[in-house]
């Protein structure tokens, strides 16, 4: 997609409507290939989605016998025996993931590498950053080989006091799903913590020092105050990131040994089974719920953090 | 007190943090040895080799029928082409949003927010479909060299998706390095008969470099690690991206050799890593610099 390649008239600042007319008419141009996506990706699938939802399409309808069927897919999620395990397992995964790692581990490895020197302090933030940018793939078989059975398991070979031997996932699956999301997760509060820690004035710990704060006293009156906005950003938006996300837990164990959370699901029956029965229908349904929870949480953080706030940094949106 | 026990007392707690660090980071290092190490062995016993080093497990990239160089080649297409069209379309996107005064400039901002935490994923059903009406149309569908088309089970089409999913991300992290090019400049150069397409390429793009750079980065690492798009929407997973390729590799019904599905990775890696070696120092500093307004 190039640019568009519109010439558009200067348009020296000066008021009247005509110039307004003309500036809108710029302002529409440079949005077109932006605004163009927005609508073919975002809304007319939005529509989508919801309209099928109402359907009974799956592969065994073809598309050619479907029907509306209303709200039947809805009251068929709340009537399914697996809806309350299967929402269950999200908040746990979300809740232990979020506060484990993607703001407790982020905040503590951004503490500690801020008190180190500071070179070492950057290359244990590049260490945390790799998980981020490896191939999930490969990042999900490091974790594989790090639970799998006697000899191969690297667990179970240099800690043989504390494993049994067998591959560990089946039996502890929500270890290894929240170590593996919570590790990639991490470096994202890591980043903003460290460098909102970083621009902690130098006098208000020296100050803080000379009262005779220890580092307990520091982390709670200095350093947290500071970080209130970061904290809550981070909270917020991983939050959503978490709730939709399933690549890790889709690549570690398919769902399988009770860890199919909802996105999975959807992911599963609509476009990814072993049966080769895609209920598209059922799936969709499943889908809008998650879109609608992710709105309701959007629009709230808007509200919550007000707009007009959030627009003077929007270069803290950055990974 | 004495002097002695102070600096020993200091010297501990100086080591504690790094301490702490080393043992929270050592599953990252631990998995990475272990990919490096098996990818030249014939299978690992936790981190020990067995049956002594081999190359055999790289031979995928002189093989005979080999696929790497066709997917690698898609790879590439896939981050080169979503990283430009990203930069292209955000950075035109945001100048009129910072730099235009035109009505519905709020809305379309506050709208972009509202997609950028909007469960992209849960689009991937509708998405297919809507790919697969773009299918249909003679040409743009699946007729074009290099990238297919923009269709279904298109490179094209997978580079749309992709560049679609990042653009909320693209337009509000150039929004701060749009906000702060001076005005008197912009006005100059519209005084002086500059168009507002010129003022963008000529003299704003030049200024905003570094957020150009950051939001490339960025772009190219996402697209270069890609998985669940091209999973979901080009069907010849030997013929997809790397990251396809490689869960292919698992996937297959025969015997699965975990040093080449390792090596495989690792050479998807390698160009990343180098890429975020050189990189990083400039992309934190983006980072910092952006979260500072925020505490």
């Amino acid at each position: 997609m190039a640019a568009t390649g519109q010439t558009i008239a200067a348009a020296p600042p000066q008021e009247g409507l005509r110039s307004k007319l003309r500036s809108a008419s710029t302002g529409f141009w440079f949005m077109s290939p932006a605004l163009l996506l927005v609508i073919v990706f975002f809304f007319i699938p939005s529509i989508i989605i919801f309209g099928l939802s109402l359907t009974n399409l799956s592969t065994a309808t073809g598309f050619q016998n479907w029907d509306w069927i209303g709200f039947k897919n809805y009251e068929k999620i709340f009537n399914h025996p697996s809806t309350k395990t299967i929402a269950q397992a999200t908040i746990i995964y979300v809740v232990a993931t979020l506060t484990l790692f993607n703001v407790g581990m982020a905040l503590l490895v951004a503490l500690l590498s801020t008190h180190i020197p500071k070179r070492a302090g950057f290359v244990f933030r590049t260490l945390w950053l790799l998980p981020r940018i490896t191939p999930s793939v490969v990042y999900i078989m490091m974790w594989k080989f790090m639970s799998a059975a006697e000899p191969y398991g690297i667990l179970n070979r240099y800690l043989p006091f504390l494993f049994d031997g067998k591959n560990l996932l089946p039996n502890s699956p929500w270890v290894f799903v929240i170590l593996t999301n919570g590790f990639v997760g991490a470096s994202f509060g890591m980043i903003l913590f460290a460098s909102a820690i970083e621009s902690i004035p130098k006098d208000y710990m020296m100050a803080a020092m000379v009262d005779g704060c220890n580092i307990w006293h520091r982390i709670r009156y200095v350093i947290l105050p500071a970080l209130r906005w970061p904290l809550l950003f981070v909270t917020t938006y991983q939050t959503l990131s978490l709730l939709t996300s399933f690549e890790q837990i889709l690549l570690l164990t398919d769902g399988e040994f009770g860890t199919e959370v909802w996105s999975l699901w959807a992911y599963h029956r609509a476009l990814n089974n072993y049966w080769g029965n895609f209920q598209w229908g059922f799936g969709a349904a499943l889908a809008v719920i998650m879109v609608v929870i992710g709105v309701v949480a959007a629009v709230a953080y808007m509200r919550f953090f007000q707009f007009d706030e959030l627009v003077q940094e929007p270069r803290i949106e950055a990974l | 007190m004495n002097s002695e026990t102070n600096i020993w007392k200091t010297r501990i707690s100086n080591a504690i943090p790094l301490i702490l660090l080393v043992v929270l980071t050592s599953p990252i290092v631990i998995g990475f040895i272990w990919i490096l190490i098996s990818t030249f062995s014939k299978t690992t016993y936790g981190l020990e080799p067995q049956g002594g080093l081999t190359l055999d497990n790289w031979s995928f990239l002189w093989e005979k029928d080999t696929k790497i160089w066709t997917v690698t080649l898609n790879t590439l297409i896939l981050s080169v082409g979503q990283t430009v069209a990203v930069v292209l379309i955000s950075s035109l996107a945001r100048y009129a949003l910072s730099r235009i005064s035109f009505p519905g400039r709020k809305a379309f901002l506050s709208m972009t927010l509202i997609l950028h935490s909007f469960p992209a994923v849960t689009l991937l059903i509708a998405l297919y479909f809507v790919l697969r009406w773009i299918s249909d149309i003679p040409i743009i569908g699946n007729g074009l060299p290099i990238i297919g088309g923009f269709g279904y089970n298109t490179m094209g089409g997978v580079i749309l998706v992709s560049l679609a999913l990042q653009l909320p991300l693209g337009v509000w992290l150039m929004k701060g390095f749009f906000d702060n090019v001076s005005w008197d400049m912009q006005r100059a150069a519209l005084i002086d008969g500059c168009g507002h397409f010129r003022v963008w390429w000529q003299i704003i793009m030049p200024i905003i470099r570094p957020g150009i750079a950051a939001l490339t980065i960025f772009s190219f690492i996402t697209g270069w690690s890609s998985f669940l798009i091209p999973y979901t929407f080009i069907t010849d997973q030997q013929n997809s991206v790397l990251a396809a390729y490689l869960r292919s590799l698992l996937s297959d019904t025969a015997p699965v050799s975990y040093s080449t599905v390792a090596a495989v990775g690792l050479f998807q890696l390698i160009p990343v890593m180098i890429f975020f070696i050189f990189t990083q120092e400039y992309l934190m500093s983006i980072f910092a610099g952006g979260s500072k307004g925020g505490t």
